[in-house]
């Protein structure tokens, strides 16, 4: 498969992110495809003609992994016309594949995080997630009690018909790592009597939920990110069945995503918005990353407790962090190697 | 050619024309058919939302019907099993009928996995050369060869064995024995890929262990006989095909056996999860006790362990066993508790906890509970119909009548 190792793209198409699809875009016009003919159709049996032309095309159009670049740029062309319409602005489908010799790597400090959750709101922003009652976080920060030792609680126990103790409740746990606790409201963070676990798509080298997939819309792309052709999802949700860490999210209705809040630089796979009945979930900002530029709960961390780079480059900051700090995954023992790691100073 | 034209003629006549009992059956089905219509229409227009599901409880009702409902389907070889491998006499006249439960069980499967499917319009997504079939990889497209497998071996057995009785000829089994033979073994893997297709996933550690697909076979051969004795009841009661008692006792010792193995099997899985219960046994414990007072699941749980111990022993005893006015009363509860124990006992608890420790309660919507019955009213219709043809056939009314 050619699209594995695309050519790096020349620096000038990194500063004007819409310009492979834009250029993609003149060279379809003329060109008789296969979804035009449809389009066609679609024009005679239809009233609103640009609307119906594009949901057919859309609706016929295959999987986005098996398309040639032309076929790639038409169809991200195509959502870009949808998307400015329905919201009202210039908005840019980027196409960029996968760079050579990059694979994506995280770093969480569980000993900076405060919890005050700027990176799952800042995602919330740059993601194009659904809004208001049918909110999606692709990031959910966990509270961990520190627990409670009780000298007045020595005797509450389990004692047996002879009335030997065999067990106690002398303290309440500290340090339960997944007890759910996700949807804490304090005044203020961090609290007292307790510390955070942020979660999200652990991006696994051996992600579970893409050997469930029956129609292979969601893989691991070759820079290591497990993503989600959204066109081509049929929503049955064996991948959120399999996920053991909880990172994906369904659209049970039409997602609401306000016009004005709209971010309109979106990826194919990352955060164009998403259509009802399909699964979504973090890409690592694929929009950004693939530009060169950091995610945006990176970048909004005010304790820098997130890092982000290229596992493969030996100087990178992920690398030193691997290299030099107390590491651990979560659940490492369902051998999904994840590529999102946990850390301490 | 025209014998086979004949066939499909005389059969459809046939099976639209009945008494005032077999139309306002129909109709009574019909009802549900249309607040399945109004569900449908909402759900395809809202999308799955109108649902009572969430990211934490993906799975519900829907696929807990399905689930059971392979169950069904697998447990009407125990019609076909005696009759061809044990020569068994009275149910081998009977057989066709029960390819006839199997063929209505996989369409209801079919009905209720479209409605799990939050894009039912990208179907064809899954179609092999035209989208993506990703086999082997994926076990849902496993589960989907053994089903569409199923339904073709029954429709094929049943209406060529039908077909030959409607001609008046004689079978050619070198065709038709082979037929049998592999839907019965068939009949086991559809429900032993059902339990692949759960049991697979570490992530949800309440299924993931082997006793599965063993658990699945001995509840599907209690809950498929004991429905096929009720119909069966319905059947000698209704028409004129007397189907033997010594069928339907073959059936109920089916039903109390397999039912006895089931239970061996629960008791074996509550013992090694709650001896030392681990985090493992969450789902368990949140089943049987609740969790800080959620506990939607309980009464379910206790009501399908006592439905099945109680008929269970009450089916132990021959005098009741073989009093077929009491049968098919325990077996409509041995239904019910299998029910239970498929969907609210194990695929709903299955999702809670959450894999990151949340406990959230699921309890279906109006919308999906319409969806639900409408899917379960068009199976019977559609079994109302096959039985009646397949009835018509082996009793010699309706048959090739050579000019």
């Amino acid at each position: 498969m050619t699209d594995h190792k695309p050519p790096t793209p020349p620096d000038d198409e990194i500063s004007s992110p819409d310009s492979v699809s834009r250029r993609g875009f003149v060279k379809q016009v003329g060109r008789i495809s296969a979804s035009s003919v449809l389009g066609t159709a679609a024009l005679m049996t239809n009233s609103d003609e640009a609307e119906a032309n594009s949901d057919w095309a859309e609706w016929f159009q295959g999987s986005y992994r098996l398309m040639s670049d032309e076929e790639k740029a038409e169809a991200c062309a195509r959502l870009e016309r949808r998307y400015s319409e329905e919201y009202d602005k210039q908005v840019t489908v980027d196409s960029t594949p996968a760079q050579e010799g990059v694979l994506f790597g995280y770093a969480l400090n569980i000993q900076k995080c405060i919890g005050c959750r700027r990176c799952a709101k800042a995602c919330v922003k740059e993601n194009n997630q659904s809004r208001g009652d049918q909110e999606i976080e692709w990031i959910r920060v966990l509270k961990m009690e520190k627990g409670d030792f009780d000298a007045a609680k020595m005797a509450d126990g389990y004692p047996d018909s002879y009335g030997i103790q065999v067990g106690g409740n002398a303290y309440s746990a500290s340090g339960v790592v997944l007890e759910g606790e996700h949807y804490y409201e304090p005044e203020k963070v961090p609290e007292e009597d307790a510390f955070y676990m942020p979660m999200q798509c652990m991006q696994c080298e051996k992600p579970p939920c893409v050997k469930v997939c029956p129609v292979r819309t969601t893989y691991r792309e070759p820079d290591g990110v497990v993503v989600i052709d959204y066109n081509w999802c049929i929503g049955c949700r064996m991948c959120i069945g399999a996920c053991p860490y909880w990172a994906r999210r369904f659209n049970w209705g039409e997602p609401k995503l306000p016009k004005s809040e709209m971010n309109p630089n979106t990826h194919y796979y990352g955060n164009r918005p998403r259509m009802k009945g399909v699964v979504e979930k973090c890409t690592f900002c694929m929009q950004r990353t693939r530009k060169g530029r950091y995610p945006a709960c990176v970048e909004v961390c005010p304790v820098g407790a997130r890092k982000f780079g290229n596992l493969l480059d030996p100087d990178s900051e992920i690398r030193r962090v691997l290299a030099t700090k107390k590491v651990f995954r979560l659940k490492a023992e369902l051998n999904t190697y994840p590529k999102f790691f946990y850390y301490m100073d | 050619m025209k014998k086979k034209m004949s066939f499909v003629a005389d059969y459809c006549v046939y099976v639209c024309k009945g008494g005032s009992k077999f139309y306002t059956w129909l109709g009574f089905l019909f009802l549900f058919v249309l607040a399945w219509a109004y569900g449908n229409y909402q759900q395809l227009t809202q999308g799955m939302i109108v649902t009572g599901l969430t990211d934490q409880v993906s799975w519900g009702l829907y696929l807990a019907n399905f689930v059971f409902l392979v169950g069904v389907a697998a447990g009407a070889v125990t019609v076909v099993f005696p009759a061809y491998v044990y020569k068994h006499k009275g149910l081998h006249e009977v057989a066709v009928l029960g390819e006839m439960l199997a063929i209505a069980a996989v369409v209801m499967c079919m009905l209720f996995v479209i409605n799990h499917m939050g894009r039912p319009d990208r179907l064809w997504h899954m179609l092999p050369f035209i989208g993506i079939y990703n086999w082997p990889g994926s076990m849902l497209t496993w589960d989907v060869i053994v089903l569409c497998g199923y339904l073709v071996l029954n429709l094929l057995g049943g209406f060529y064995f039908l077909y030959k009785k409607y001609a008046n000829e004689p079978l050619n089994k070198g065709f038709y024995l082979p037929v049998i033979y592999i839907a019965i073994v068939w009949a086991l893997s559809i429900h032993t890929v059902t339990a692949f297709l759960i049991n697979t996933m570490p992530a949800r550690p309440m299924w993931h262990h082997g006793m599965m697909p063993i658990r699945f076979i001995s509840t599907a051969f209690a809950a498929g006989p004991a429905l096929i004795i009720v119909i069966f009841t319905i059947v000698r009661n209704n028409t004129k095909l007397w189907i033997k008692d010594e069928a339907i006792d073959i059936l109920s010792q089916i039903v109390v056996w397999c039912l006895g193995i089931a239970l061996f099997l629960t008791m074996s899985e509550v013992v090694t999860e709650l001896y030392h219960p681990t985090e493992h046994s969450l789902g368990l414990q949140y089943l049987m006790f609740g969790h800080n007072g959620l506990n939607a699941l309980v009464p379910w749980f206790w009501f399908s362990i006592i439905a099945l111990i109680g008929s269970f022993i009450l089916l132990l005893i021959p005098a009741i066993r073989k009093d077929h006015k009491k049968l098919p009363y325990i077996c409509v509860v041995v239904f019910a508790g299998i029910w239970v124990e498929k969907g609210m006992g194990l695929l709903i608890p299955g999702s809670i906890p959450s894999p990151i420790g949340e406990f959230t309660q699921y309890s279906p919507t109006l919308i999906e509970i319409f969806n639900c019955l409408g899917n379960w009213a068009i199976g019977f219709i559609v079994l109302t119909i096959l039985l009646k043809g397949a009835i018509g056939i082996l009793l010699g009314e309706v048959k090739y009548a050579s000019e």
